[in-house]
């Protein structure tokens, strides 16, 4: 069983509603990776999420595009990406996940950086980019290195669908909260499409992603699902300069406020 | 028989649908909905009579006689897509989409834009049609193709200009993506070459294909036989492939030109097919400029239509499979080809078609009085006046 199965056993055991919690690894700097990690860890987030800078991430709004910018500027790769993973891992049995797009795991070779991701303590794969009907090679290669392969629906997902997405998705279902890219700062949080997503997902924990700003968001959210991601909200913090202490605060108010008292 | 894209959207191992979640039950209904329209007598009707009596077609096919007479070799001859209206080849492929569009029951239309050709062309037949139309262009083709700007918003339309990356066709493209992933169930997103996520660059070279069927009608007409060489420049690849795809079952020569900007040993260029290794941008697996990281790199034209890092992925399998040769040109060929071109034949290219002229360079010298040319002249130059008139070897006077 790998990290992600274990934490989730246990936010359903102890009736806790998980935080995901997505960092631009590199951003603002290379060296605040890991001291941000521990603040998040501190803040009760149960799982980390690294994403991986692109070049061209057309799945994500504005807080992610720039901060993937500045990271590559800064010459974040793969390679160093897994040696942080590394780090983490000497001392931190939180589960991490990497989330990227597809070019630059192609140019590293797929077979190799599933394989290195695997051994450097990654627990999870998010391919935004890679829709059911291009799984194939990958999902194969994910899982023979026992990584798991959490799959996305969307407010654009048919029921039947997201019968075969939650079939091939492991680790935890991510339900897109709107259509629309990162960030996006649309409409309220649709709670029948989530109650649907929920219902008709039977093998993975639902988690519930984009747009999740405040513990308010994240409360509404997970009346009908398991936990939330949230992203660019926190980027956004780090982006105006917070403290490591700001940071934690953040993370602990959005994990306390989604669990009943 | 060369029967490109496999139900998977797949030409050989090139293609596919690598967008995000959001965007698949659009893509399956954009599949269906054409799929329909070209078995449905009412939908070609409607798009042939728009490609006449609208677009200008057929558009003529000129036989180059002082340009033929300049090289001293085979005969050359102009597919005249300069003609078209709006001034280029881009106007058949919106023609096509915006009739989808109106199948769709969608309101607004969204595309992207590098020279501008296919944002005029979408804002002109959304203004056709009566549709809301928003299109995307970066901040760095904004400055050179300032012509096409105020086009575009005379017919009505919306410019986004786009300020992040490169500020060109890429970031342009990535934009117009995360519009259509954000308002999916009522826009339309017109797409202007053959790239993007199956099944668009399927969709788009089959509207352009009106050019080389045109072409081989006519030729036939003129010359009694089938050409020797066909020739067309690659920016994303629609006008070439348009050209192309009617003669892939035959044995004729074919060749792909693409920009290779200040030189192919420099950084600046757009010769992704040349330099490039396959990888995946915007929805597809293609040939891709990018750097040992699998980052995107910046591609370079003095031509804003051909300044794009990425290629259609029928042209990587055709590259592979040795179908088609791909080359390339510098600025400078192409802007000396233009000004060849302007005094020859009193035609001035677009840019980007200069350098599918600019290889006639290469290639005339090497061809015999028997063979039979065939440029594909994809645009017409009036947008690109103000590159002219700033380069000192454009004098008007040779
Ligand atoms: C006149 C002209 N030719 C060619 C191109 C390049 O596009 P493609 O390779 O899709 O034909 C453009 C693009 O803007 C254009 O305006």
């Amino acid at each position: 069983m790998n990290r992600i199965q274990r934490t989730m056993i246990r936010c359903k055991v102890e009736k806790e509603k998980a935080l995901a919690c997505f960092l631009t690894a590199g951003y603002p700097t290379p060296e605040e990776l890991l001291p941000l990690v521990c603040a998040i860890e501190k803040g009760g987030a149960d799982i980390i999420e690294l994403g991986m800078p692109f070049s061209d991430p057309m799945a994500d709004g504005p807080v992610i595009q720039l901060s993937s910018q500045i990271a590559l500027q800064q010459g974040v790769t793969l390679e160093w990406i897994l040696s942080q993973v590394r780090l983490i891992r000497q001392r931190s049995e939180i589960p991490i996940v990497l989330m990227g797009y597809l070019n630059p795991i192609i140019a590293y070779g797929a077979e190799k950086f599933f394989n290195d991701s695997s051994l450097a303590g990654v627990d999870g794969i998010i391919l935004p980019e890679l829709p059911l009907e291009e799984q194939g090679r990958y999902a194969d290669l994910i899982s023979a290195n026992r990584l798991a392969n959490i799959l996305l629906v969307t407010p654009t997902t048919s029921t039947k669908r997201i019968v075969l997405i939650d079939k091939g998705s492991s680790g935890f279902l991510y339900c897109v909260s709107t259509a629309g890219v990162t960030g996006s700062p649309k409409s309220k949080i649709d709670t029948n499409y989530i109650k649907k997503v929920k219902t008709t997902a039977k093998k993975n924990p639902v988690l519930v992603g984009f747009g999740i700003k405040s513990a308010e968001d994240a409360k509404r959210a997970v009346l009908n699902a398991d936990g939330v991601i949230v992203g660019s909200a926190l980027i956004e913090l780090i982006g105006k300069g917070k403290s490591l202490a700001a940071i934690e605060v953040f993370v602990r108010r959005i994990k306390n406020g989604m669990q009943k008292r | 028989m060369y029967n490109y894209p496999d139900k998977r959207g797949y030409f050989g191992e090139y293609g596919g649908q690598f967008v995000p979640e959001t965007l698949m039950s659009a893509l399956n209904e954009l599949e269906k909905l054409y799929n329909d329209a070209k078995r449905d007598p009412v939908y070609q009707k409607e798009f042939k009579e728009l490609l006449g009596s609208y677009a200008g077609r057929p558009t003529p096919l000129s036989y180059a006689e002082r340009l033929t007479e300049y090289y001293g070799h085979g005969k050359i001859y102009l597919k005249r897509e300069d003609l078209c209206h709006t001034g280029a080849h881009k106007i058949n492929n919106t023609i096509g989409q915006i009739l989808l569009a109106k199948r769709s029951g969608k309101k607004r239309i969204i595309a992207e834009t590098g020279a501008g050709q296919h944002g005029v062309a979408t804002a002109t037949v959304a203004a056709k049609m009566g549709l809301q139309c928003t299109v995307y262009m970066g901040e760095e083709d904004i400055h050179r193709q300032e012509l096409n700007v105020f086009r575009m918003k005379m017919l009505g339309a919306e410019i986004v200009p786009v300020t992040s990356g490169s500020r060109t066709l890429k970031d342009a493209t990535s934009e117009a993506i995360r519009d259509w992933v954000s308002n999916v169930e009522s826009s339309f997103y017109i797409i202007g070459s053959v790239v993007g996520p199956h099944p668009y660059p399927m969709i788009v070279r089959d509207f352009q294909s009106v050019i080389g069927t045109e072409a081989r009608s006519q030729i036939k007409k003129l010359e009694g036989r089938e050409p020797s060489v066909l020739l067309a420049c690659v920016g994303g690849g629609s006008n070439a492939i348009g050209l192309f795809y009617p003669f892939l079952d035959t044995s004729i020569k074919m060749y792909g030109v693409e920009a290779a900007g200040l030189g192919l040993n420099t950084s600046k260029h757009a010769a992704t097919l040349t330099k490039g290794k396959p990888g995946v941008l915007h929805g597809s697996l293609s040939y891709l400029l990018q750097d040992k990281q699998g980052q995107v790199k910046v591609a370079h034209s003095i031509s804003a239509g051909l300044d794009y890092p990425g290629v259609g992925p029928e042209h990587s399998s055709l590259k592979d499979s040795g179908r088609v040769v791909y080359a390339s040109v510098t600025d400078k060929q192409a802007l000396d080809a233009a000004q060849l071109l302007s005094t020859q034949e009193g035609i001035i290219p677009a840019l980007e078609s200069a350098h599918a002229l600019a290889y006639l360079e290469r290639l005339m010298p090497k061809t015999t009085r028997k063979d039979i040319v065939v440029v594909n002249l994809s645009g017409r130059g009036d947008k690109d006046m103000p590159t002219y008139m700033a380069v000192k070897t454009i004098k008007g006077k040779r």
